[in-house]
């Protein structure tokens, strides 16, 4: 690809207690793809994704080492894990609407750093609503409590608050577990659409999600990195190793 | 059970037996239940008929006539009032703010194993020992005597323990995701707790706290040593009649004192001061209960 890698982790472990549940993991992700990560329960999938955002030091006895490397700076060493934090956009499994409107579910992250101007939260909640493909939906209720939308649109309304506070990366950790296959494909759109912007990690079950919308493909099992290769590669019969061609193809397992 | 489907829908001995079973469990918890109505009621109706022939507005206006045998109960009950509001001006506040220290903040370590420990165990002390502490502690050692800052002092360490964990409970009923959403996007967990977690649960401690005013009004041991007296002249109908740094009549304390301590009292006067007593307490108590409905009502998920 040859692209600017966006985030660089090296030797990567992460133990709960004694367990430990990555192993000495390496990769690059580049700047503006969509990588997606594959595997079975278990994998380190999401564990992965906490390390990115830090939010693995709100588990107790988590205990991180290795490298995780943003524009070349390390996350694991940040003082500030708050700027961190809104430098990454993260869309868990289970819709989460917050109690509060969904005018104020997006000016959340903007007002926690001080933006106060009501044009420019209008602004900002307007242009997220749009990006997560929600806004036709709700332009005329945004003071109705966003826990009391659907299922697929409060997801949409979890992607809309992770892009309310800018971020360059944005990580869906499988978003689409609790959506329809519609609201699946819009906002599937709605990703291709914004990777010229950001780069996006999605961690997904669904293999075929991962092909049809990233660019590359990692496949994790057991906390080990098994593949990671361009979707050519992994999704054809040339993939290195042969459990990834199994497990892409339905036969693993 | 049986093999031939046609046989499906038909009741058989064990089908029956559920059922048997079914109706004698569920008729043993409806009586159960029924059961805790009932003391209630005879508590409540026993008090009211003994008490209704001194039963008037005059009676909690009035003060104590004729040696406290005759005449009403103002200074006392006035003096319960000064006592449960000073406490919890005191326990609210500290104890609201260490439940959402321990709830929020918190982790796993040895200090906070400590400071749980310390929560639990003095709740369970029983109110005379309270009241043994605060007489040694309020009115010698930090010499405020014999006074209502004393015995509202001792009052509070009793509820305190009470407040922190009826705030930790409502702390913990806002959903843990609803926090993890406000980190995601980089929200301090001061943050999280001023937008999110306190506005969700205020209903929840309010009313841990409202119900610590019945408890404190009811105790008799804690004021009894660290200030509260048998006997102070007091106007009627004054409401500001007591200083913070003397002794005041109480509820509890004017109920024990009828009932014990002074010769021919007409039946009724300690009866009726029981009605007043109970009834300030479930009138609280109903404030708390309306104030949880309003904001269950108002659940935003």
């Amino acid at each position: 690809m040859g692209a600017k890698v966006k985030i660089e982790v090296r030797n990567l472990r992460l133990s709960y207690g004694h367990k430990e549940v990555i192993h000495n993991i390496s990769f690059d992700v580049y700047e503006n793809e969509i990588l997606a990560v594959i595997g079975p329960a278990q994998s380190g999938k999401t564990s992965l994704l906490r390390c990115i955002n830090r939010t693995i030091d709100f588990i107790p006895n988590a205990f991180v080492s290795g490298s995780i490397k943003i524009d070349g700076e390390d996350v694991l060493k940040t003082k500030d894990v708050y700027s961190l934090r809104r430098k990454i956009g993260m869309v868990s499994p289970l819709p989460v609407g917050l109690p509060l409107s969904i005018y104020d579910n997006v000016a959340f992250a903007p007002r926690c750093v001080g933006v106060r101007n009501k044009k420019e939260l209008d602004g900002i909640v307007e242009n997220c609503l749009k990006r997560a493909a929600l806004w036709d939906e709700v332009k005329d209720r945004l003071d109705s409590l966003g826990t009391k939308l659907s299922g697929g649109q409060q997801q949409r309304l979890t992607i809309a608050r992770a892009l309310s506070h800018s971020p360059d990366v944005l990580c869906l950790d499988e978003f689409s577990i609790a959506i329809d296959p519609v609201t699946t494909m819009k906002i599937e759109d709605m990703l291709k659409e914004i990777r010229s912007q950001m780069t996006i990690i999605l961690v997904t079950n669904l293999v075929q999600q991962a092909r049809r919308i990233a660019d590359r493909t990692m496949f994790l099992w057991n906390g080990e990195i098994v593949e990671i290769d361009s979707n050519e590669v992994i999704f054809s019969e040339r993939t290195r190793n042969k459990k990834t061609y199994e497990y892409v193809q339905g036969i693993f397992g | 059970m049986n093999d031939t489907p046609q046989n499906l829908f038909v009741e058989t001995a064990f089908v029956r037996r559920k059922k048997r079973q079914e109706t004698v469990a569920k008729s043993i918890f409806l009586v159960m239940s029924i059961a805790m109505i009932i003391p209630l009621l005879l508590i409540v109706s026993y008090l009211v008929v003994k008490a209704y022939p001194s039963l008037s507005l005059e009676f909690l206006l009035d003060v104590p006539r004729k040696g406290m045998t005759e005449g009403g109960i103002w200074p006392a009950f006035i003096g319960t009032i000064y006592l449960v509001a000073l406490s919890l001006a005191v326990s609210a506040p500290i104890g609201v703010m260490a439940g959402i220290y321990l709830n929020e903040y918190a982790k796993d370590n040895w200090l906070n194993r400590i400071i749980n420990l310390a929560v639990i165990n003095l709740a369970g002390v029983p109110s005379i020992v309270h009241a043994l502490f605060g007489l040694g502690a309020f009115v010698y050692a930090a010499k405020f005597g014999c006074s209502i800052i004393s015995a509202s002092l001792t009052l509070a360490i009793m509820t305190l323990p009470v407040i922190i964990a009826s705030t930790r409970e409502a702390l913990a009923s806002v959903p843990m995701n609803f926090r993890e959403a406000c980190w995601n996007v980089g929200a301090t967990r001061w943050q999280t707790i001023r937008r999110i977690v306190l506005p969700n649960s205020i209903g929840g401690i309010l009313t841990g706290v409202i119900l610590q005013v019945s408890r404190s009004a009811g105790e008799t041991a804690p004021i009894m040593f660290t200030g509260a007296v048998f006997y102070k002249a007091v106007e009627r109908g004054d409401l500001f009649p007591y200083t913070l740094d003397g002794q005041c009549m109480a509820l509890s304390m004017h109920l024990y004192t009828l009932a014990t301590q002074v010769p021919n009292v007409s039946e009724s006067v300690p009866f009726a001061t029981a009605v007043v007593l109970l009834g300030t307490v479930l009138l609280v108590n109903a404030t708390a209960i309306i104030i949880r409905t309003l904001i269950r009502s108002k659940k935003k998920w």
